[in-house]
């Protein structure tokens, strides 16, 4: 990591986004002009606003969204071992947030009531092998992996997603005042 | 139609993957097999996620509904509030909206309609289109588009800045807010909120003419190009108006053939389950929807702007008319069904809202107190329906005595276009990948057509379930030896 001026070497950033809603991905967006001023600061690694499909190694990784099959489970791996930081962002990402409502139900009852053949009414459900296998439960990140920071909020603001970041970026220890912490 | 779905003999040929699909929201992927020749025999766009919205929100108290189901997206949490609110307003027993409580509800439906735009073509799409669909994957971002582009991306983020204020303004957060409930909303616009709207929109306006102006100018560099470029022909859908201007907040169902030709008009969309069946494929979690009395083979339809603005008279605002216009002449009597046009006819919506959110921002009934309309008799069931930025969006709800949930089904408006998806990425497979080495420049061209469609895949997950996952050891004479099963 690396203090702005002393030399051009930038933070390299990644993100991902898994069982989530991609409002903290929004969220990140709504730093609005700032985006300009974080883009002199870092660069973006594996992101889905970006076109690098797979992480290598980075400074920052930045997770939205629980785990809930086994694509997020590789994904999840994959930022952990190429990121010096590890951040959960987001209710979904630290806890499961509403995704993980799904995990007080029998999960066989509800795929034979969602997919189900409209003319026949018998159960149809999808079983390519193309399609990643869903876990019994929506994990938390920190259940996978080990998470260096958790921000929190559903979704976190604009403004505490800025406040963090610069503070990582910068060297200084993250601190986000009563304003910008949000349980919601 | 093409005939790319399914390959005859696919155990012989070669799969690439596009995995995943980036700059859309939410998680798909691309599944191509080719032979020895490159010939393509069989493409897919798989949305690989699932999240089962549908089912947990049963037993959930239905005034929770249209704050939780926002949760399906993060992009446009505004459209599900809206559709969630308007289902429940009919649960509750609520008669029609005060004319405030409507108006806000336009508002902050507008505001989402210029930001979700925004974002979609500044943030998201314009690299491809700005730079070229293969060129370098370092610097097809937004990043890249601020480097090259300085002006353009400020206008594209300033403009989302104005739709996300909007909405903040309203429900009180950017993302996730609370404004709609059963029967209103949950609070005014105070005249200072308004004046800080008010005195920004007019420049949103002429950004919006700006952008329409930008699409229409990369359309001309290469007409044919764009016009052809993942053309699919399918029926098309959208909401209008008693008029038959296009209506985004309340409205009739209208649908139309490839060639322009009527289906169905000014149905109630409280019908809609005898209107539209959905299929399920293996492999995918996304379901195919399609007008049930055309069958599944010719019933499939587009959905969103591309589809609105061709199948509605007209638009209610005079400069996103008259773009309008311009727009369908193109066409000489026929209907766009290009995958890019997509962009073109986003671009005048967001003109179109921006318009709309102007004249409700100069309505004196936008300050007004009374929200809440007269309440009748609890019902039992309620349907929504809006056209939220990414097309026709279905909520509907039965409710018990205790308030409880006890039935939900929604059809998000990506689930509408999974087959006119499918069939542009074929249609693009088929004419650049055929015979040709595969490049990721190429595998972007895919990519450009999923995009134009602005596809919400986190949206169209919320299928829920579990794979039951079962394996059986054989020995070597292919007895079973053991089974073991898990979900």
């Amino acid at each position: 990591m690396t203090t702005p001026g002393q030399d051009k070497v930038k933070v390299r950033l990644a993100t991902t986004s898994l069982a989530g809603c991609f409002g903290c991905h929004m969220s990140f967006l709504d730093i609005d002009e700032r985006l300009f001023e974080l883009a002199e600061l870092a660069e973006f690694d594996r992101s889905p606003l970006t076109d690098i499909k797979h992480c290598g190694p980075c400074d920052i990784a930045l997770i939205e969204g629980g785990v809930c099959n086994t694509d997020n489970v590789h994904v999840v791996r994959e930022l952990r071992a190429n990121a010096k930081i590890l951040v959960a962002v987001g209710a979904c990402a630290i806890n499961g947030g509403l995704p993980a409502l799904r995990n007080k139900l029998d999960v066989n009852d509800i795929l034979t009531q969602v997919y189900r053949d409209p003319r026949t009414g018998e159960p149809c459900v999808p079983n390519s092998p193309e399609l990643p296998l869903p876990l019994d439960m929506v994990y938390p990140v920190n259940e996978i992996v080990r998470v260096d920071y958790s921000l929190p909020g559903c979704p976190p603001s604009g403004d505490a997603i800025w406040k963090f970041l610069t503070d990582l970026i910068l060297g200084r220890m993250p601190r986000l005042e009563y304003s910008l912490l949000n349980y919601d | 139609m093409l005939n790319l779905e399914t390959a005859q003999s696919p155990h012989k040929l070669r799969r690439v993957a596009i995995e995943p699909v980036s700059r859309v929201e939410g998680h798909g992927k691309v599944t191509i097999l080719l032979d020895e020749e490159n010939r393509v025999h069989q493409v897919r766009l798989h949305i690989v996620e699932f999240r089962g919205f549908e089912v947990f929100i049963q037993g959930r108290p239905y005034w929770e509904v249209p704050v939780t189901v926002q949760r399906l997206c993060g992009i446009c949490p505004v459209s599900h509030h809206i559709a969630a609110g308007k289902a429940m307003d009919l649960v509750a027993g609520y008669g029609p909206l005060t004319p405030t409580a409507e108006k806000l509800r336009r508002l902050l439906h507008y505001g989402q309609i210029v930001q979700s735009h925004a974002l979609h073509f500044f943030h998201l799409a314009s690299p491809d289109l700005l730079f070229g669909f293969d060129s370098e994957v370092s610097k097809r971002n937004v990043v890249g588009v601020a480097a090259a582009f300085p002006d353009l991306a400020k206008r594209g983020v300033m403009t989302r800045k104005w739709g996300q204020e909007v909405i903040r303004h309203i429900v009180g957060k950017r993302i996730h807010g609370t404004g709609v409930i059963p029967g209103g909303m949950n609070k005014s616009l105070s005249v200072a909120e308004r004046d800080t709207l008010r005195g920004e929109v007019d420049e949103i306006v002429g950004w919006a003419r700006e952008s329409v102006a930008l699409v229409t100018q990369l359309y001309e560099t290469n007409a044919d190009f764009y016009k052809r470029f993942g053309e699919s022909r399918s029926n098309m859908m959208g909401l209008v108006d008693s008029t038959g201007a296009l209506d985004f907040y309340h409205g009739g169902l209208r649908a139309q053939d490839a060639d322009g030709g009527p289906i169905f008009d000014h149905v109630d969309y409280t019908t809609y389950q005898d209107v539209f069946e959905e299929e399920t494929k293996p492999w995918s979690y996304m379901k195919f929807p399609h007008i049930k009395a055309l069958g599944a083979e010719n019933g499939s339809y587009r959905v969103g702007p591309l589809a609105r603005v061709q199948v509605c008279d007209r638009l209610s605002t005079p400069l996103a008319e008259d773009e309008r216009r311009k727009f369908v002449a193109l066409g000489h009597g026929k209907p766009h069904h290009g995958a890019l046009l997509y962009h073109w006819a986003r671009m005048i919506e967001m003109l179109n809202a921006a318009e709309m959110a102007r004249d409700l921002l100069n309505d004196s009934d936008i300050l007004g107190t009374d929200l809440m309309a007269d309440k009748g008799p609890r019902r039992g069931e309620g349907v929504g329906v809006i056209e939220a930025p990414r097309g026709t969006l279905f909520h509907h709800y039965r409710v018990g005595d205790d308030d409880l949930v006890s039935y939900c089904n929604l059809i998000v408006s990506t689930t509408n276009n999974n087959q006119a998806m499918n069939e542009a990425i074929r249609a693009v497979a088929a004419r650049f990948l055929t015979g040709r080495e595969v490049t990721e420049g190429l595998l972007n061209h895919i990519e450009v057509a999923i995009r134009a469609y602005d596809p919400c895949l986190s949206c169209a997950t919320h299928a829920l379930g579990q794979m039951p996952l079962e394996v059986d050891i054989v020995d070597a004479d292919g007895a079973l030896v053991s089974r073991g099963r898990k979900g």
